[in-house]
């Protein structure tokens, strides 16, 4: 994707405070493009890309401080050189959303974007140790730091995360990581209906074998469904968890245990980055719910396809019949979840409606700090 | 401590708040004589005490929000209070504030052992809630030592941790909702069931946010499948340096721990005298807890041994038995009580990078010399929160003053190296006056920002976690304090 040339492109802290504090209408922001998620934001378009490096790697304080724009492939690559990772494993948008360019770290966290181990570890948020950003008057704000412990005044971090640059722009992020593991392997089933599914899910996240992945695919190519749990550790070990889940879960029937390092790496990027709604017609949706309320929602939908992810926690929908979004929302709503349009027409609004009263706290927040509204407006508006 | 000077025109108005109240509360929920009010004067910071105006105790999150009604009306402070177990003045009243107290507040609403969650008032003590879900093998991780007494609530103001915070987090990553009253008496629900938040995640800058925000009536916590087993080695090293290198490999390696607890001399002496626990006379010791199967047990123990055997212990203890276990762990679980048999003493709650462990330890002995104070360090290694507690004696004229001073250079030491002030106790009244070391005017104002939306009169906790002058024109906005 060619830029146009009117892209802001800072290198530092100072340029962008200097360009926010004298922008005379709004600014579209981003990291590095890939992750157009909300409703379309008209403004001059600003990046942080060019903000970029990593500062420091403390592998035995499992602490990283990288500037916003640094390279997810770049963060991933120095880590991986003393066997650590991004442990909350962070989605990769591109082949969902059929966009190009390069991640950022700055975006991962500006999108809260987490992948299939979020429901053992925590997702990006959890991970976040301290930020600086600049808000919407070009003042530098430091929040957090970089140790795992710190009730230091109020947590901004959080806060800060899956903002969307609507609140302030990240110039700099400090995070935790995790080792690597030394080995992975993944239970298969097949067949199995989406409730049977869910159950023998919420079976394997309620044992104590630490379940770091545990996923569902409706209609895999080929025509049968699959049914995955992933268990992380030291070879001797997976293979001992693998073969008790196998036990426990023998009333859904028999399982394949996968232990191919590549064939399972694989199987779980696909997971993450929801490959399979790749390339194809119709919106996608994202929904977070309670795991056991997940099937019934999706079987309420027509020409609906879903891929559970953090056991059934976790719906991604493809839809193809736009009429099914109100009794999608409302069926969400009812069961006291949330769902955000991820691929579609969002220019109403991809996130989902709120209470006046949560609704005017946010409008307040981003009062506060931004009180021009030039920092992503309307980027997360809600739907009425 | 310098808290602010009391408002004459609330004081003067008690009797028609307490009147107010007790229409919407239960008339023993009331609570404002004197003698009785006495009973909330302070938490476990007991240096500072003040009795409030009136304390109350709602029910119900509709009498949380009635209350808060009226004293919003009447422009009342309110002060939460979980169970008043805070080490760092959190729940301190001031002489017109009302303390709310939420101590009736501890139900269990659900349980829901499929979706891995529990729902529970935030008066609930945080070991209760555990309680209610290990018939079936579950529990709630965070784990802050006074766990049998403290409240949920206050362990969502406080965003409270424990030992074993290096695998599981710390309360904001425990924490899926909240049922939050505003100062108005707007309730709102943030989180819930389902993970993740629908717009901005409110939810993470209320957690952690000392009962500034709102008060929390309601909360939804993780709660996890117990591990099958687990079971600790102790080791003994010659020095606080070659401890604390050794917590570096056992990290580098690559292997997570449950737990790395640390000691050093003084505090070994001080345990082993008290609980008699076979502690080695060394000069550091440090206890490392790992879980799994037993078969998963002995493979992490073997890797771990492997790693201290380089560094040339003067002791490796591998517990076989939960007998083992239980004595390793008593004399780590008395420390404070132990502690507290030889000196009176101030216990810090700074966080510094764990590369600067040996660095800040050096650094303290020398602090400690030239205050003449002794610091005996007993600590969380692996997240590299520590708890230095600086002996003094209370009935020595001066010695508290010197103590704080002491403590005050530590924690800025600790700001100094990379880290922060605290790391799970809050900053409350203790710290307060030390947020300009960690945090510039600006990154203040930040958060000063979020109050003003959630609490626009500033009346919940005001006098805490900013520095008085900071806050001062947002508590007393010119013209708004009655002559």
């Amino acid at each position: 994707m060619s830029r146009p040339k009117s892209m802001l492109k800072p290198e530092s802290e100072s340029e962008l405070r200097g360009i926010v504090a004298e922008a005379s209408g709004p600014l579209r922001v981003m990291g590095g493009g890939t992750r157009p998620l909300g409703a379309p934001v008209e403004g001059e378009k600003l990046t942080t890309s060019d903000i970029q490096g990593i500062e420091l790697h403390e592998p035995d304080a499992l602490t990283m401080v990288a500037r916003a724009g640094t390279a997810v492939a770049d963060i991933e690559e120095a880590l991986s050189m003393e066997r650590q990772r991004l442990a909350f494993e962070p989605i990769d948008h591109r082949r969902l959303l059929g966009t190009s360019g390069t991640p950022t770290i700055g975006g991962v966290f500006a999108a809260n974007a987490s992948g299939p181990r979020r429901i053992q570890c925590g997702a990006a948020r959890d991970f976040l140790l301290g930020v600086k950003f600049v808000d919407g008057r070009g003042n530098l704000i430091r929040n957090g730091g970089r140790v795992m412990k710190n009730v230091t005044g109020y947590d901004l971090v959080k806060l800060m995360a899956g903002s969307y640059g609507t609140l302030g722009i990240m110039t700099e992020v400090s995070f935790k990581v995790m080792p690597m593991s030394r080995a992975a392997g993944t239970l298969l089933f097949r067949n199995l209906s989406d409730a049977d599914a869910i159950n023998a899910l919420s079976k394997a996240l309620g044992s104590p074998f630490e379940i770091t992945g545990a996923a569902h695919v409706q209609k895999e190519v080929g025509g049968f469904q699959k049914t995955l749990v992933r268990v992380e550790g030291t070879e001797k070990s997976i293979r001992y968890r693998c073969e008790k889940l196998c036990g426990e879960l023998a009333e859904f029937g028999s399982c394949e245990l996968l232990f191919d390092q590549d064939q399972v790496t694989k199987i779980w990027q696909d997971i993450r980055d929801v490959a399979a709604f790749e390339n194809r017609d119709g919106d996608v949706w994202r929904i977070s719910v309670k795991p056991t309320d997940a099937p019934g929602i999706v079987a309420g939908l027509n020409d609906a396809e879903a891929i559970y992810d953090w056991g059934g926690g976790l719906v991604w929908i493809l839809l193809s019949d736009k009429t099914g979004i109100n009794d999608l929302r409302r069926s969400v709503i009812a069961a006291g979840g949330h769902a955000t349009l991820v691929r579609g027409d969002a220019t109403r609004g991809a996130f989902q409606s709120a209470p006046a009263a949560v609704a005017a706290i946010e409008e307040g927040l981003r009062g506060k700090f931004d009180p021009r509204g030039i920092l992503n407006p309307g980027l997360m508006r809600r739907t009425a | 401590m310098e808290m602010p000077s009391p408002d004459p025109g609330v004081l003067a108005r008690k009797h028609e708040l307490v009147e107010r109240l007790k229409r919407v509360l239960p008339p023993e929920a009331v609570i404002h004589d004197p003698s009785e009010t006495r009973a909330y004067e302070c938490d476990a910071l007991t240096a500072y005490r003040c009795p409030p105006m009136a304390a109350i105790l709602p029910g119900s999150t509709r009498e949380v929000s009635d209350a808060l009604r009226i004293c919003s009306d009447l422009g009342a402070k309110v002060v939460p209070r979980g169970s008043g177990t805070s080490l760092a003045g959190g729940a301190l009243p001031t002489e017109d504030c009302v303390i709310l107290g939420v101590s009736r507040l501890n139900k269990v609403l659900e349980t829901d052992y499929e979706n891995r969650f529990i729902r529970v008032q935030s008066g609930r003590t945080n070991l209760s809630v555990t309680g209610a879900v290990e018939e079936k093998g579950f529990f709630y991780a965070p784990d802050p030592s006074s766990q049998l007494a403290c409240a949920i609530g206050g362990n969502i103001g406080m965003n409270s941790g424990g030992a074993h915070c290096l695998k599981y987090g710390v309360t904001t990553n425990n924490l899926m909702g909240v049922t939050l009253v505003q100062m108005d008496g707007t309730v709102i629900e943030l989180g819930g069931a389902h993970l993740d938040s629908d717009g901005l995640d409110l939810l993470g800058v209320v957690c952690g946010s000392e009962g500034q925000l709102g008060v929390v009536t309601e909360a939804t916590l993780r709660i996890l499948r117990k591990p099958e087993g687990a079971r600790p080695v102790l080791m003994g090293f010659d020095g606080n340096e070659v401890a604390g290198a050794c917590v570096s490999d056992i990290i580098k390696a690559g292997v997570l721990p449950v737990a790395i607890e640390f000691m050093d001399r003084l505090c070994i002496r001080a345990c082993e005298d008290f609980a008699k626990a076979g502690y080695p006379d060394c000069e550091a010791m440090l206890i490392v807890e790992v879980e799994g199967s037993e078969a998963e047990i002995d493979e992490q123990l073997e890797t771990i041994i492997e790693i201290a055997k380089k560094r040339n212990p003067v002791e490796l203890r591998e517990s076989k038995s939960g007998e083992e276990s239980a004595r390793i762990w008593l004399g780590r679980k008395s420390a404070f009580g132990a502690m507290g048999m030889i000196n009176d003493y101030m216990c810090l709650d700074g966080t510094i990078p764990v590369s600067q462990l040996p660095h800040v330890l050096g650094r303290m002995g020398q602090m400690s010399k030239e205050y003449g104070l002794d610091v005996a360090n007993v600590f969380h290694a692996g997240d590299g929160n520590m708890h230095p507690l600086i002996l003094f004696d209370a009935n020595k004229p001066g010695d508290l003053e010197k103590c704080e001073e002491f403590g005050a250079d530590i924690l800025k030491l600790c700001v100094e190296v990379g880290g922060c002030l605290t790391g799970e106790h809050g900053v409350g009244i203790e710290k307060r006056d030390l947020m300009g070391h960690q945090y510039s005017n600006a990154d203040m104002e930040a958060q000063m920002l979020v109050k003003d939306v959630f609490d626009p009169e500033w009346l919940l906790n005001p006098a805490k976690v900013f520095p008085l002058s900071t806050s001062l024109s947002r508590r007393e906005p010119i013209g708004s304090v009655a002559a």
